[in-house]
Parts: structure tokens; C-alpha cells; sequence
């Protein structure tokens, strides 16, 4: 694996500017009640995703959880079908019926949101499986939270995945908050890559940077294409707004939201680009100017598609 | 046709099931090398490898899940849970996960996945060995139930419930394992799920049974055909989706109905069908509805014998819905 060219940098960029760009859209729109529902966005930790689905192919999987916009559209997701999706409509990849918390789309290999935390890792791990047992080079990749580490189906899934020398990345997303409790609250240890140890496995630790993720990712799913078996990836990032759009965070503080907001990803990668002469004002503004004409179309699409009528709730329940 | 046990039966569908497709594999504790619990899958592992019979950690919220994750991605998983109490372990796996997956994300593709258990008393294995569970699974949409009754009609119900894309809770009974019976020789044994068995015409009354209580059932039938009442058992064998025009067949027949199960009989299957038959046909009884099931305590380490229902219990049932005008 080699280091990104220029394109590419420019094309993580502009991953983690859209990723951006579509949740600050979805915050206004829901707080103007067109989604409805809980919204999870992942503010403040744009690089994760853009970072590990470089290395992505579309027959590769990758599960995500409540916080997983960035995942699905870093993927490859169609932005129109999963505004619909996240609008209510018939046209969404679930035909409406499951909103935020459960955009999938499996030709693109991404095998669903899940709305119970810890819920998709072993799923996901069962990706992993199903391409060891065709002999495929397919990868999986489960992502989930700090908070999700503590429950049962993380070890299970771990410690399965590694007597079974299953091709998954386990990759976690620790922003230091479980819903409104900070780490202590959930786990004695800081680093939670110290717990790939027990199972046998590689814990590596990324800070929220996408080349540092990139780098540490591509090394985990060659190992895993290859036949090594799994990883478990820790990338130290911070969410900016609450648990979920209309949490305050009093928990928090209002100094410890500016000072993670003070560390934005995306900003600090334009800075570095910008400095490099990869990118310029002009680029920006263009990259700027096809996302917001992306995202009018794909909520144009949203907001004319119609809702599933009553007679639908059932169809397809049983095959 | 030849004479094998209930386990062999159910050891002879996986085995076709597996030479048939490659992507059916066996997965859980013990079913490898050990050859399951109760011995379902001997031999398989040496026919098939590692690959296709995978024995697991005891992980039974991870291993079902991942099993749940190989289905959406092509395969046919059968999963075993050693016992059908340790399916607690794994209530996200089925409730929130397998039974949901295929229509929270809007149908994209199949969930073929069968989680086999076995339930119910007989070894004396107290409160935490020994339960039957089968109304929960029931209850949440999504799912399939089945529970077989005898080799003949295990055989080829699991067959059916592993060619089936929906997910099947697959429940055996373990006194049910060392049962003989004729089963047909030959991969094309298949029995199809969703329709009920009329295991015994009658004229008097219906019994409604599930499982081992089938066969309780038509031994109380037997007895009290001596005394002349003629009973009609039909067996459920699909308990979701159940076979409601069977049921309502017979009923519409013998005008007086009794519904028999192994489990607590408190919200159960039993309630089920009898809130169906009243608000659906009530015309057509003759006497009110009996139900036949555990009573709502734990079952009894040392009193399984008073605990569980049996012929006589279901014999009780119908002498008492024939006492009524
Ligand atoms: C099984 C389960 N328990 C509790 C919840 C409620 N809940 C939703 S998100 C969350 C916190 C998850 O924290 P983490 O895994 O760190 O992810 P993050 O929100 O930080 O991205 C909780 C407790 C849930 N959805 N599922």
C-alpha cells in the first residue's frame, strides 16, 4: 500500500467536507421536523470513515451503527435514496420504514446501521465469515463507538473472530462519551486497543487525522485480505454536538465543546493541503459549490418522493 | 421407508440439506469434533470439515449474530443452541436482529438462517435446562416457528425450514431425540411449513397439540376411544404462521376444541388459538375452549413428572369441554 497522491488527498477531502455538509444539512432539517426521530451525527469525526473506505471496495462490508451517516456515505451510499430514507419515503433504501438509524444499502456492501449499540459487530463479523467460507479476498469492517467495547457481542465477537482468523477490521470510534457519561463511567482502561491483546489480536491507536487512519487502516485489511485475521483499530476523536441533534450537553461544559470543536479534522487537513499547494481557494470553492448542489438535489429528490401508504406496513415481511 | 431416531432424522436433513448446497453450514458449541450436545450432527464433521461445521466459543449472542451476517451475505446458516434456554443469551441476535434485518432495510435481501434448540423437561435438569419458550418467538413478527412432533415429520420439516429465506426458530423437544419412527429414505422428503397435520380424525372433539404433546395426545385419543369419544388431534407443526383454516376445519366439525402444549399454558400458543376460534368462529362451539399446558411456576428440579402435561391431562381436558352443554 502505497502513500495517497495528490488526487487522492483531494478526493479525502472532499469525502469529509460531504460527510460534513450532509449532516449540517440533516441538523437544520430535522430541527425543522421534515426527519423524524432521533438524529445521530458524527461531527467531528469525519476522517474515520473517509479514512477506511480508501481501502474499501464495494464487495467489501462494512456495519455501522446509530452514529454511522459518515460510514454509509464514505461507502458509497446514493445520497438521494438515503435522503429519502431518512425523510420517511417510499423511495429510501428501506422503503421508509427505518429512518437514521438503519441506512443500508448491500450492493455497496454496506450491510445496515444498527440501532442497538453493539448490535452489528458480530453481523458484521458474520461478513467476514460468510467470505472466508466462499474464498473470497472480500474484507469486513465493523464500526461502533467507545460505549459499544463494554458490551458482550464486542468480546464475543473479538474472540470469535480470531479463533475463526476471520477477515474483520474492528474499528472504534472513541469520542470519549457514551450517550451523556464520559469513559471512566464505562471503562477502567484509557485505550481501548489494549483490549485486542486478550483476544490475539493487532490494537493499534490513530489519532483523528484521515492519513494516519488511512495508513493504519490499509495495513489491517491487507493483513486480513491476505488471510491474517483480524484488527482492532482506535481512532481518538471527539464529537462535537451532543448524543444525539437537540442535546444540549450540559453534562459537558460549554469550554470542553469549544475545545473539541478547536480540533476539527477537516479543517486541519485543508490547512496541511492548502499549505502543500494541493489545494486551492478555487479548488475548495468548486468542491464547496458540487456538495451543496449534490445535497439541494438529493433533498429536492426526498421531499418529493411520496410516503408508504398503510396497505405497504406488511409487504415483504415474510418472503 | 425405514425405521431411525428423531436426532438421526434431524441429523439425516442437515447432512442432505448440505450435500445439496453448499452454502447450508452448521454452526455452535459442540457440533464439530464432539458431534453436538445431543449427538444431532455425528459424523458431520467428518464428512464436512471445519468449514461447514464450525464449532464456536460459548458466544451465543456473538455466534448467532454472525451467523444472522452470513446469511445476508448468501449463506444458509443452521444454527444450534444447545439448549433452548441459552437462546436468552442471544434474544438480541433473534428479536432485534435476524427477525427485523431483512425488513428494516427494506427488503434488500433473505435472511435464511434456522436456529435449532432443543426444549422442554425429561432430563431432570431443572429450572434453567428444561423450558419451553416457543410463545416469545411467536410473538415477534418476522420469525417462523416450527416443532416437530416425530422423525418423519422432522426430517422433513427442517429440510423445508432450511430451504425456507425466512428466518426459522426450529424447536425440538428432548424427550422427543430417541424416538423411532419411519421416515422416508431419499433427499426428497420435505414437509411444508405453515400447514398443520390432521394426525388422527375424530368427531367428538379437536385437540389442538404442539411437539411432544402430539403424541400425548393420540395416546389419550387411543383411551378414550374406548370409552367412545372420538377425538380429532391435528398437529400444529407450524406454530407461526399457524395453519388457522385447519384448525378451524375441524372445529367447525366437532364443535368442542382442547389445545395442548408443553409450555406454561399462561400466554401461551394455547391462548393464542383459543382467542382466534372465539373471536373468529365461536358459533361453531359447543362447550368452552380447554387448555392444556405447564402451570406458571419454573419447572421443578425433582418434580418434573407432576409438573409437565401428559395424556392424562389432555384425557381431563376433553372429558371436561364434553361435560359442558
Ligand atoms: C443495547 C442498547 N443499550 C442502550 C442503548 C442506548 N444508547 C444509544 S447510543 C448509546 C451510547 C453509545 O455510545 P458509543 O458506543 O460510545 O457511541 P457514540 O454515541 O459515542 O458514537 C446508548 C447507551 C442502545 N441503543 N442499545
Amino acid at each position: 500500500m502505497g502513500k495517497p497522491g495528490k488526487e487522492q488527498m483531494i478526493e479525502f477531502y472532499r469525502q469529509m467536507l460531504r460527510i460534513r455538509r450532509t449532516e449540517e444539512k440533516l441538523m437544520e432539517v430535522f430541527s425543522a421536523g421534515e426527519i423524524l426521530g432521533f438524529l445521530h451525527v458524527s461531527i467531528g469525526q469525519e476522517a474515520a470513515p473517509v479514512g477506511v473506505c480508501a481501502h474499501l471496495r464495494d464487495d467489501d462490508y462494512i456495519g455501522t451503527t446509530h452514529r454511522g451517516h459518515g460510514y454509509a456515505i464514505a461507502k458509497g451510499i446514493d445520497l438521494k435514496r438515503a435522503m429519502a430514507e431518512l425523510f420517511g419515503r417510499r423511495d429510501g433504501y428501506c422503503m421508509g420504514r427505518s429512518g437514521s438509524m438503519h441506512l443500508a444499502d448491500l450492493s455497496k456492501g454496506i450491510m445496515g446501521a444498527n440501532g442497538i449499540v453493539g448490535g452489528g459487530i458480530p453481523i458484521v463479523t458474520g461478513a467476514g465469515f460468510a467470505a472466508k467460507y466462499k474464498g473470497t479476498d472480500q474484507v469486513a469492517v465493523a464500526t461502533f463507538g467507545d460505549g459499544a467495547t463494554n458490551q458482550g457481542t464486542f468480546h464475543e465477537s473479538l474472540n470469535l473472530a480470531a479463533v475463526l482468523n476471520l477477515p474483520v477490521i474492528y474499528l472504534c470510534e472513541n469520542n470519549g462519551w457514551a450517550e451523556f457519561s464520559p469513559r471512566p463511567v464505562h471503562a477502567k482502561i484509557e485505550n481501548l486497543a489494549d483490549r485486542a491483546a486478550s483476544y490475539g489480536m493487532p490494537g493499534i491507536i490513530v489519532p483523528n487525522d484521515v492519513l494516519e487512519i488511512y495508513k493504519a487502516c490499509g495495513e489491517a485489511v491487507e493483513r486480513a485480505r491476505k488471510g491474517g485475521g483480524p484488527t482492532l483499530i482506535e481512532v481518538k476523536c471527539d464529537r462535537w454536538y451532543g448524543h444525539y441533534v437537540g442535546d444540549a450537553q450540559k453534562y459537558r461544559g460549554k469550554e470542553k465543546v469549544e475545545e473539541a470543536m478547536a480540533k476539527d479534522c477537516i479543517k486541519e487537513f485543508e490547512a496541511r493541503l492548502t499549505k502543500e499547494k494541493i489545494l486551492k481557494a478555487a479548488d475548495i470553492e468548486k468542491i464547496e459549490a458540487d456538495i451543496a448542489a449534490e445535497l439541494a438535489e438529493a433533498l429536492e429528490f426526498a421531499r418529493r418522493c411520496p410516503y408508504p401508504g398503510p396497505e405497504e406496513m406488511a409487504v415483504g415481511l415474510y418472503v | 421407508m425405514k425405521d431411525i431416531r428423531y436426532i438421526f432424522a434431524i441429523k439425516e436433513a442437515m447432512e442432505e440439506e448440505m450435500e445439496r448446497d453448499e452454502r447450508v453450514f452448521l454452526i455452535g458449541e459442540d457440533v464439530g469434533l464432539a458431534g453436538g450436545s445431543f449427538g444431532a450432527s455425528r459424523d458431520l464433521f467428518k464428512k464436512f470439515g471445519p468449514r461447514r461445521v464450525v464449532d464456536t466459543p460459548i458466544s451465543e449472542a456473538g455466534l448467532t449474530s454472525m451467523a444472522a451476517g452470513a446469511a445476508s451475505c448468501g449463506l444458509r446458516p443452521i444454527v444450534e443452541i444447545m439448549f433452548m434456554d441459552f437462546v436468552t443469551c442471544a434474544m438480541d441476535s433473534i428479536v432485534n436482529q435476524i427477525a427485523k434485518m431483512r425488513y428494516m432495510f427494506g427488503n434488500q435481501y433473505t435472511m435464511p438462517i434456522v436456529v435449532r434448540m432443543p426444549e422442554g423437561a425429561g432430563l431432570n435438569a431443572g429450572p434453567q435446562h428444561s423450558q419451553c419458550l416457543e410463545a416469545w418467538f411467536a410473538h415477534v413478527p418476522g420469525l417462523k416457528v416450527v416443532m416437530a412432533a416425530n422423525p418423519y415429520d422432522v426430517k422433513g420439516l427442517l429440510k423445508s425450514a432450511i430451504r425456507d429465506d425466512n428466518p426459522v426458530i426450529f424447536i425440538e423437544n428432548k424427550t422427543l431425540h430417541a424416538m423411532k419412527g419411519q421416515v422416508p429414505e431419499g433427499p426428497d422428503h420435505l414437509i411444508p411449513l405453515g400447514r398443520a397435520d390432521v394426525k388422527r380424525q375424530g368427531s367428538d372433539v379437536t385437540v389442538v397439540a404442539v411437539s411432544r404433546l402430539v403424541n400425548e395426545a393420540l395416546r389419550a385419543a387411543a383411551d378414550l376411544e374406548k370409552d367412545g369419544v372420538s377425538v380429532e388431534v391435528i398437529d400444529l407443526m407450524t406454530v407461526q404462521p399457524w395453519d388457522k383454516e385447519a384448525v378451524f376445519n375441524s372445529v367447525g366439525k366437532t364443535h368442542r376444541l382442547v389445545i395442548a402444549h408443553e409450555a406454561v399454558k399462561s400466554f401461551g400458543i394455547g391462548a393464542e388459538v383459543a382467542a382466534t376460534v372465539a373471536e373468529e368462529i365461536l358459533d361453531e362451539l359447543d362447550a368452552p375452549i380447554v387448555r392444556v399446558g405447564a402451570p406458571f411456576v419454573p419447572i421443578h428440579y425433582s418434580l418434573e413428572k407432576a409438573y409437565v402435561p401428559g395424556a392424562e391431562d389432555v384425557k381431563k381436558a376433553v372429558r371436561a369441554t364434553l361435560q359442558r352443554a
